[in-house]
């Protein structure tokens, strides 16, 4: 659990993973796209999100694809949040996305 | 073969024939698949249904199965808002790493854009998660009874 809470505390791999929620099955070259990053420095970070299991590797034909792997943040929020807080916190944030849209 | 649209992994405490019978056991599923039961023979062309309350929820065709290593099932929603959905697929794949399984989950051939694809990632993680604490810590959730009453049980 260190793991993710370490590739977490970056803002450069919240990106990367921000991106990855948008668009499943990305390669480095489409990760890379119109970000302030190095090529060099993109692949370090993965490789850190690889290894916290936040991001899966998968090939495809000649491709890697990066796919975001959410499951250990649950795993975090199964820790310390029981089931019967779950409905509740669900509503607030369906409550707080709405009134969140209603502002823009 | 389009690429896949979701992929997810997790590590589990456990050995495969028990990660086996906990996606596949009705009274397993139950415990840590927020109340759905699933039956089926699990032989390769059979029908199997996940049920809430006695209620259809989900169904398909399995499509693999080779215990303890790969299951894999169609997957089509029962309520009237995936009526026009594609049927999709699931595939599990169970690899042992020595004390822990490496469990692959592809959910794959899904609608973009659709009410399945929404709906399962936000699902997935947390089943995977729950089967996690469940196969690990033997209970998920459960709140321990104090010491004093456990001792009262067996006085």
């Amino acid at each position: 659990m260190d793991d993710v809470f370490k590739a977490l505390a970056d803002a450069s791999r919240r990106s990367l993973l921000d991106r990855l929620h948008a668009k499943n099955g990305q390669t480095l070259n489409e990760l890379c796209e119109g970000l302030a990053m190095t090529r060099q420095a993109v692949t370090k970070h993965l490789v850190i999100l690889e290894e916290a299991n936040l991001v899966t590797t998968y090939r495809h034909g000649r491709e890697k694809l990066h796919y975001l792997n959410p499951v250990p943040i649950h795993q975090i929020g199964e820790r310390w949040i029981k089931k019967f807080e779950r409905g509740k916190l669900t509503a607030l944030s369906e409550l707080k996305r709405q009134l969140e849209k209603r502002d823009e | 073969m389009s690429k896949p649209e979701f992929i997810y992994v997790t590590y589990i405490e456990t050995t495969p024939e028990e990660l086996w019978q906990a996606l596949t056991d009705g009274d397993f599923t139950e415990r840590y698949w927020f109340s759905h039961r699933v039956a089926s023979d699990w032989s390769v062309g059979s029908d199997y249904r996940f049920t809430l309350e006695g209620e259809n929820r989900l169904e398909g065709k399995v499509l693999i199965s080779d215990p303890p290593r790969k299951l894999a099932y169609t997957w089509k929603g029962c309520a009237e808002e995936y009526r026009r959905e594609r049927v999709s697929r699931v595939t599990f794949d169970l690899e042992p790493r020595g004390e822990i399984v490496k469990l692959t989950l592809t959910h794959d051939n899904l609608d973009e854009a659709g009410v399945t694809l929404r709906g399962i990632s936000e699902g997935w993680p947390m089943v995977l998660a729950s089967l996690k604490s469940l196969l690990e810590n033997g209970q998920i959730l459960g709140i321990p009874r104090p010491i004093a009453a456990q001792e009262a049980i067996r006085a």
